[in-house]
């Protein structure tokens, strides 16, 4: 049971991580974003090509995957920067499935749908399995930690403000002097460097990767954790992502006691079980179980009394 | 932080020249032709009947919709066909007709996004909180609790821009423009469906503006609001410039009577 625990522990810290990279282009500047998981899977891709083909350091490979992830970003968002809305959310989508469609399909990449299998994870065989997933539940808090508080800066920065203007109102973020293209593009790239990592975490922890573990359900699951966190904060994205992989893994417990269906029935229920939670949480909290408060406005002690339009 | 008008030596000499603009709509032109110019003090009013194309100008001169054709040439350099954010850096800043508050940012918010050159809007300097974007913040602060004390928005400073009143966002839209640090400022309507006492003070704040130097040009209904406060007055009709000049000679030209009246019914039979 506690080795059970420490594993998913290490898939809410990756949960955590998609979730708040996921928040900088939906929560901050609004952009609906469905690709998500399409983006972890390039850095799953090419943490995993990379450290298994060309034999380079692990920290190397996450690091490559999230900077591989952050410029297809780029590319998305140059492609994409037109469309808003259920439009971006479409072509975002068909992207995410486009890259899962050609991993199954080129095989000279990745094997196909065969995946990539004996992805090195630090100290694999050294640690054993328990001692390994400890240790990297350790890397994966870190990693969480050290994205909510460079998040946590950008989101109370001059930056935040520009991209909170955006999800409101781009024309007159454009009238307030401001690239709105620019920005747009910059947030994709801050957030999808950010889904890259937890991608590459990812294959790093379980050894082993193939397409079809990067269905569009995965990104539905993150923008449930915004929803339910609270969309716009860091806070609610990560607590959103650790209570989505909660109640994802405690249904699992729970379908055996009820007596009288059989295992699918049992995984249509869990499914049924989440929709029901996702609803009970916006009926009552539309906001999120954590809000987005609005930034706190500071007054220095000496106002000055009027303002002369002259120099 | 500086908010000059640079003055320039013939006072009377246009900042503002639109030439021969002309902007049409699946095949319906909005803008015919129209040429007027703007002088670098005072305000100016901007009236004519509804369709004249008054509001499709001003996009057009801000950049919000790009002129199919013509000249707009401010501060000597033709900003036509250029982005919204690039025609605002050069010191035209607008505003909108139904205010468009940022509704979930605090009124500070939306007063500061329009400051300029804050380098803390850039990845990096954001992350790394350089000594250049925390000064230039608390600068843009200190000028937008300025600009909210003479407007009269210190008591909302904190609120939502959602929670204001109708003439509070009306003056939230001139605080964010003056935020720029313009060189002119359009204004689409700045009284339109506010009570008669704040409209009065929304005027005096605009005189006390002008008066300050800084050039205003203004689209307004209110006709007494346009005889108070515009010293100069050019009427738009169907896409074109009609006339133009004070606004007792204006009220009176039969040109002008007819564009917003109607020509009258002659039975010639």
């Amino acid at each position: 049971m506690e080795h059970y625990l420490v594993a998913m522990g290490v898939t809410a810290g990756i949960y955590a991580i998609m979730a708040l990279g996921m928040n900088v282009i939906w929560g901050m500047a609004g952009l609906i974003n469905l690709g998500l998981v399409g983006f972890f899977a390039v850095g799953a891709y090419a943490s995993g090509l990379l450290t298994l083909k060309l034999g380079w350091p692990i920290v190397a490979g996450v690091a490559a995957g999230a900077v591989a992830a952050s410029l297809v970003g780029v590319a998305v968002a140059l492609i994409t920067v037109r469309l808003r809305g259920d439009y971006l959310a479409i072509v975002t989508l068909g992207f995410a499935e486009t890259m899962r469609i050609v991993m199954s399909n080129e095989l000279w990449i990745a094997n196909g749908t065969d995946g990539l299998s004996g992805i090195p994870g630090p100290f694999r065989q050294a640690l054993g399995p328990h001692g390994f997933n400890l240790l990297f539940l350790g890397i994966v808090v870190a990693a969480t930690a050290l994205l909510f508080f460079l998040f946590q800066r950008l989101d109370n920065s001059p930056f935040g403000r520009v991209l909170r203007g955006i999800r409101e109102d781009e024309q007159v973020v454009q009238v307030a002097g401001k690239n709105v293209v620019m920005f747009k593009v910059k947030a994709f790239a801050v957030g999808t460097a950010a889904l890259g990592m937890a991608g590459a975490l990812y294959g790093h922890f379980t050894s082993y990767i193939a397409p079809d573990l990067f269905a569009p359900l995965l990104t539905l699951y993150i923008k449930l954790s915004l929803l339910a966190g609270g969309l716009g904060n860091n806070i609610g994205a990560v607590v959103g992502a650790v209570l989505v992989v909660f109640f994802l893994e405690s249904t699992r417990f729970i379908v055996p006691f009820i007596p009288e269906i059989s295992a699918v029935q049992g995984a249509a229920l869990r499914e049924i079980l989440i929709a029901v939670a996702l609803l009970l949480i916006l009926r009552t909290r539309a906001r999120g179980l954590i809000p987005e408060r609005l930034a706190q406005v500071r007054i220095p002690p000496s106002v000055p009394a009027s303002l002369s339009l002259k120099p | 932080m500086q908010c000059s008008v640079p003055l320039e030596p013939g006072r009377n000499s246009a900042l503002l020249e639109i030439r021969d603009v002309t902007r049409s709509f699946y095949g319906v032109s909005a803008l015919n032709g129209v040429s007027l110019t703007v002088p670098g003090t005072g305000i100016t009013g901007l009236i004519g009947p509804n369709g004249a194309g008054k509001t499709t100008l001003f996009n057009c001169i801000s950049g919000v919709i790009p002129p199919d054709g013509g000249r707009i040439v401010f501060a000597g350099r033709d900003i036509a066909g250029l982005r919204p954010d690039q025609v605002s850096n050069a010191g035209l800043v607008r505003t909108f007709q139904i205010a468009r508050g940022l509704p979930r940012l605090s009124v500070m918010d939306n007063l500061m996004l329009y400051g300029a050159d804050q380098p803390g809007e850039r990845v990096l300097p954001a992350l790394l909180r350089t000594r250049a974007s925390l000064e230039r913040e608390e600068a843009l602060r200190a000028r937008a609790i300025a600009i909210a004390g003479r407007l009269n928005l210190m008591r909302v400073i904190g609120n939502p821009a959602s929670a204001l009143s109708g003439g509070q966002k009306k003056l939230l839209e001139i605080g964010r423009a003056l935020m720029a640090e313009p060189k002119m400022i359009l204004l689409d309507e700045p009284v339109a469906g506010v009570n008669p006492t704040l409209a009065r003070e929304i005027g005096e704040h605009l005189q006390a503006l002008a008066r300050e130097g800084l050039p205003i040009l203004l689209i307004e209904h209110h006709m007494d609001m346009v005889a108070r406060l515009c010293d100069r007055v050019v009427v738009m009709a169907e896409g074109r410039h009609l006339a133009e000049g004070r606004f007792e000679d204006i009220a009176n030209d039969p040109r002008v009577q007819e564009a917003y009246m109607g020509r009258r019914w002659r039975n010639t039979g």
